[in-house]
């Protein structure tokens, strides 16, 4: 799967990852090499098989409802870069 | 002083023949003349000495005292502890304080055992040589410029260099084993689910193992039994009663028989490796072990399912690093959009980036299907190829790592060369599985080869008797890099 | 009923109408955490590590949250999955902590499921509903109280949400409307949602499209986030106008995400372009398979209340109550269940119990603007008023006084009767004598009536009334004064 640049700036949108202009090329190479490894994935013979998506059969666990946790406004706060009046603070967004 | 073991500490602890304070002095003491490996984020000297106190006045009052209580160790610097920065080795969290102790933290505290420190590790887990920290590369003790493995490098030789007889480590595609292997130490990756996740900053959720780095498999034992267990916190916890490790290291191998896959001894695989680990078969031959050749026939296919699937997780998983709620945020922030792409460019190192890249794409619309659905296809065409090895036998072995440790450097321009040295590791992991790496002695360059055992799923207690009974007749565990 | 919807299309435009609403569930804690949902707390006190989606943290999933999702199922008369997964949603936005939203995608709690909803015009039309998921709310945004920023209150983030998809088959906004509402009923009437759209704990997005009829399905929009029923039908309107006069001046759709404006009482898109993202659903890794064992769905079968609609059949066929009062009772739970309890104290009183509580109590509540749930007569209290007045120990009016002290909180029915000495009068003798004084006081009258106008009873009824203090029985008093103006 060839990767173009508009393509690198696509995912690098999606994960919000800012890329200079010019890193591209690399990261265009870098990306390419990798996703050449999985290449190999489409020669495997799995059609027959279910996704394995957790290493167990385990069913999910289920907690009751209970209010177990109070007020850590505080200290969560505390580890915000920029908090104020009770609210974490971002730059303004528009609806 | 040769590093004793944990028996051995707790034993001299018990009979007041030392005191915790002692015993952690000693171990800062040592951190501070092995500080040139960077195997440390940060040492905590004051709170260590602290806590060592602490036990010991609860020892003088006599109370029952766990087998841990007093033994300095360190946390890999991915396990959040209260009040203690965590940095998960990158800038991304150099200044993040956790509010809360990770569940792993919890249960050593309440042993009593004393954490002298965090150790570095590759930035959120992503690499095998932790070349990829922020807070500087890790020196392997048996190699002034040799890596010492990754992710949990800072662990490996922390334990290697004898500076903490143990210290925890985490393993999402061989981070555990890898760096064990590389620093001669024995490393254990339990069943995943085994170890609850609750507090472990996570790079690959479905992946991502708590386990323990020590000088042996009996210490290794001891750690696990503390550590494992379930906890609701954690929805992938198994809630299963497990039976303590430590009372089974002695029984005997008779009959055990040990699979040897012909997949882990191809071409990549360093001659002086091979030598070593088949050296290490034949020593357990001795004690009783049967062994089988076995084949793993979809053990190709792992790396690519694996480098699909942990970045596709982490890609999600490191979404919250935003710079909103805690962790770095960029200084020179005009909209919503750069607040995100600038301080998450600045925060993650290249490494995390291209990773988060690439499982952003392995997630995205018209490639869900041919990527990830496919990876988890794999995933289960490996899971099946160990279930079907283990109808005929007990354990599965080979080299846990294709070569010794290489080089500073050597990799770290190449990502697919680095991603090749998990060749043996990353299958473990997508099933789930528990394994160990238990030193093999040295290859021709000098350098520790480490053998890998794997078992079937909460299998922890025969990998570590078997672990157990090698260290019991070699001594390729107790060598020790020249100081 | 707004024209627009149904005269301003013309005959050759058919309106395609969905409607996915968002209903909390009213749980004590949120759906992956154990924080508190109060609506209305101090910003960020109720968020918890968990929902702060600080480095480290898990999602523990809410058992409550999953026997409501089951309840609504059921009335709904849908498959409830035996095993069903939550997924990621990826996208960033400031009130979304973890930069995903944990939902459910290819396998929701509820499958497929049918809701009866009946028209103003009295026509019950079938909705099916495609799917119910649960998925966990997001924080909110404060964008006016700091300059250049924005603040983010993560108390609602982590709450649980069932969304409810319908298919897109109503071809109107007053369809969709009668639908939205009987979800509202059904939520609240189940007890698994307050239904308080002022606090958006139930939300309703809008998808809009219109063809020509036979024609393939148009392209639509969304019309997001709209929390009340008359914006709903406006919106409705208004997009539906819009596309219409779009198309049918050579424009294409856009298939966009809108939001309406009440003040203009138009839509218009959205700014941001979170529409366009690519979400990237896969199965949450740190969460196994929901699996729910056929047991637990008939525990929770067993424990569904009578719905609505077999309720208000029951009224009609066994007790007998013309079907618009039926309608009315089971217009809600709280109704119901305050009639039902009034009548349990009066059995085989349907009639009079449903004539009290949908005359006086509904004409005190609105007059005070409150529900019935604040009534300030307890539904007890009303049925001993009633038991009154069916032992005759007052009139029908005198019991109208009663009810109206009682409102004003002077006390229970036998106080106030027993207070003000309101017991009718049944006594003949009592009766006699006053009708006697009356008709001495006015003997033109009475003259007039034995002459032949007898149009004046009614008079001499009223001044026996008035001078019994309203308490003479009505039917004793008829009976005695005919018999004295005949002269005995």
């Amino acid at each position: 799967m060839p990767l173009d640049h508009a393509a690198v700036r696509h995912i690098a949108r999606l994960a919000r990852l800012a890329v200079a202009d010019d890193q591209l090329d690399s990261l265009r190479s870098d990306l390419e090499r990798v996703l050449h490894l999985f290449d190999d994935l489409a020669a495997a013979n799995v059609d027959h098989l279910a996704p394995l998506a957790h290493p167990h059969d385990q069913s999910l666990g289920q907690r009751d409802d209970v209010v177990t946790e109070g007020d850590r406004s505080e200290e969560l706060l505390a580890l915000a870069p920029s908090a104020q009046g009770g609210y974490f603070l971002v730059p303004k967004v528009i609806e | 002083m040769s590093p004793a073991s944990i028996a051995t500490l707790a034993a001299d602890l018990a009979a007041g023949r030392c005191s915790a304070e002692q015993l952690t002095e000693q171990a800062l003491a040592r951190a501070q003349r092995a500080a040139h490996l960077n195997s440390f984020i940060r040492v905590d000297a004051e709170a260590a000495l602290q806590a060592a106190r602490a036990v010991d006045a609860r020892r003088a009052l006599g109370h029952e005292l766990k087998a841990l209580a007093g033994i300095p160790f360190a946390h890999k610097d991915i396990f959040c502890t209260k009040g203690i920065t965590t940095t998960c080795g990158s800038r991304m969290l150099e200044h993040f304080v956790p509010p809360y102790d990770a569940q792993v933290v919890e249960r050593l505290g309440r042993a009593g055992a004393v954490s002298i420190g965090k150790t570095n590790m590759d930035e959120f887990a992503m690499g095998s040589s932790n070349e990829n920290s922020a807070y500087g590369a890790v020196t392997n003790p048996w190699g002034s410029a040799r890596v010492p493995g990754g992710s949990s490098g800072g662990s490996a030789a922390a334990v290697a260099a004898g500076i903490v007889p143990f210290a925890t480590g985490t393993d999402t595609g061989g981070s555990i084993r890898q760096p064990a292997a590389f620093c001669g130490v024995t490393g254990l990756k339990p069943t995943y689910g085994r170890v609850s996740r609750y507090g472990m900053i996570a790079y690959a959720s479905s992946l991502d193992c708590a386990g323990v780095l020590a000088r042996s498999a009996a210490d290794c034992a001891r750690v696990f039994d503390e550590i494992a267990g379930f906890d609701a916190r954690d929805a992938t916890s198994v809630d299963r009663a497990a039976d303590r490790t430590v009372d089974a290291l002695d029984q005997p191998l008779a009959g055990l028989r040990i699979g040897v896959a012909r997949e882990y001894f191809g071409s990549g695989v360093q001659d002086g490796v091979a030598a070593r680990t088949h050296a290490a078969l034949r020593e357990l031959e001795q004690q009783g072990a049967v062994l089988v050749d076995i084949t793993l026939p979809s053990a190709h296919h792992a790396i690519a399912a694996y480098y699909v699937i942990a970045p596709a997780e982490a890609s999600s998983n490191l979404a919250r690093y935003d710079g909103v709620r805690y962790g770095h945020r960029s200084a020179d922030v005009r909209s919503l959009d750069e607040l995100y792409s600038r301080s998450r460019a600045e925060g993650f190192g290249s490494e995390v980036q291209r990773r988060i890249l690439v499982g952003t794409y392995a997630l995205s619309a018209g490639y869900y299907d041919a990527y990830y659905l496919r990876a988890q296809k794999v995933r289960r065409l490996i899971a099946n190829d160990f279930l079907g090895a283990f109808e005929s036998v007990d354990l599965i072995a080979g080299p846990t790592a294709p070569t010794t440790a290489f080089g500073l450097g050597e990799k770290s321009g190449d990502a697919l060369a680095m991603y090749a040295a998990d060749v043996n590791t990353v299958a473990v992991n997508l099933a789930g599985l528990p394994a160990i790496s238990v030193p093999a002695g040295f290859a021709d360059d000098g350098l520790p080869v480490g053998l890998q055992l794997i078992a079937p799923a909460f299998a922890e207690a025969r990998l570590l008797n078997t672990a157990h009974a090698l260290q019991r007749v070699a001594d390729w565990h107790l060598q020790e890099p020249a100081a | 009923m707004n024209a627009s919807s149904n005269d301003s299309a013309a005959p050759t435009w058919q309106a395609v109408i969905g409607l996915e609403i968002h209903a909390q569930l009213s749980t004590a804690s949120k759906l992956f955490s154990g924080a508190a949902t109060a609506y209305g707390a101090e910003p960020n006190t109720q968020a918890s590590l968990v929902d702060c989606a600080l480095p480290g943290t898990l999602p523990v999933a809410n058992r409550e949250a999953v026997r409501k999702a089951i309840q609504f199922g059921l009335a709904i008369g849908a498959t409830v999955a035996p095993h069903s997964v939550f997924a990621r949603k990826n996208y960033f936005y400031p009130d979304l902590p973890k930069g995903y939203q944990i939902s459910q995608y290819e396998l929701p709690v509820v499958g497929r499921g049918t809701l009866a909803v009946r028209l103003d015009d009295g026509r019950v039309i079938h909705v099916e509903i495609e799917r119910a998921h649960l998925e966990e709310d997001a924080g909110k945004s404060v964008h006016d109280a700091f300059h250049a920023e924005t603040g983010i209150d993560l108390n609602r983030a982590g709450t649980p949400l069932l969304e409810i998809v319908s298919a897109p088959v109503m071809n109107s906004a007053a369809e969709a409307v009668a639908y939205m509402r009987t979800v509202h009923t059904l939520v609240r009437w189940l007890g698994i949602c307050d239904g308080n759209m002022q606090e958006g704990s139930f939300r309703c997005d809008c998808n809009v499209s219109v063809r020509r009829p036979g024609a393939a399905l148009g392209t639509r929009t969304e019309i997001k986030n709209v929390n009340s029923f008359r914006f709903v039908e406006k919106a409705i309107d208004y997009e539906i106008e819009r596309q219409i006069r779009a198309l049918e001046n050579g424009e294409t759709i856009v298939q966009e995400t809108r939001l309406y404006d009440p003040a203009r009482h138009q839509t218009r898109p959205m700014r941001s372009k979170e529409s366009a993202d690519d979400y990237r659903y896969f199965p949450d890794p740190d969460l196994p398979p929901l699996t729910i064992a056929p047991a637990d769905i008939e525990h929770e079968r067993a424990r569904l209340p009578e719905l609505p609609q077999a309720r208000r059949q029951r009224y009609v066929d066994e007790l007998g109550l013309p079907d618009a009062d039926a309608g009315q009772l089971c217009a809600d739970r709280a109704t119901t269940d305050y009639f039902e309890a009034v009548l349990a104290e009066l059995p085989g009183q349907a009639k009079l119990c449903a004539n009290w509580v949908l005359g006086e109590v509904a004409a005190n509540l609105n007059e005070a603007g409150i529900e019935i749930d604040a009534a300030p007569v307890a539904a007890s209290a009303l049925a001993q008023l009633l038991t009154r007045l069916r032992e005759g120990i007052i009139s029908g009016k005198i019991a109208k006084d009663v009810f109206a002290a009682m409102w004003a909180g002077q006390g229970d029915a036998d106080a106030i009767i027993d207070a003000r000495g309101l017991k009718q009068i049944s006594d003949t003798g009592a009766l006699g004598a006053a009708i006697d004084a009356v008709l001495a006081e006015y003997p033109a009258q009475l003259a007039d009536y034995r002459g032949g106008n007898e149009k004046l009873l009614q008079f001499f009824v009223g001044q026996v009334m008035k001078r019994t203090r309203g308490q003479a029985n009505p039917q004793q008093l008829n009976d005695v004064l005919r018999q004295k103006l005949a002269g005995s």
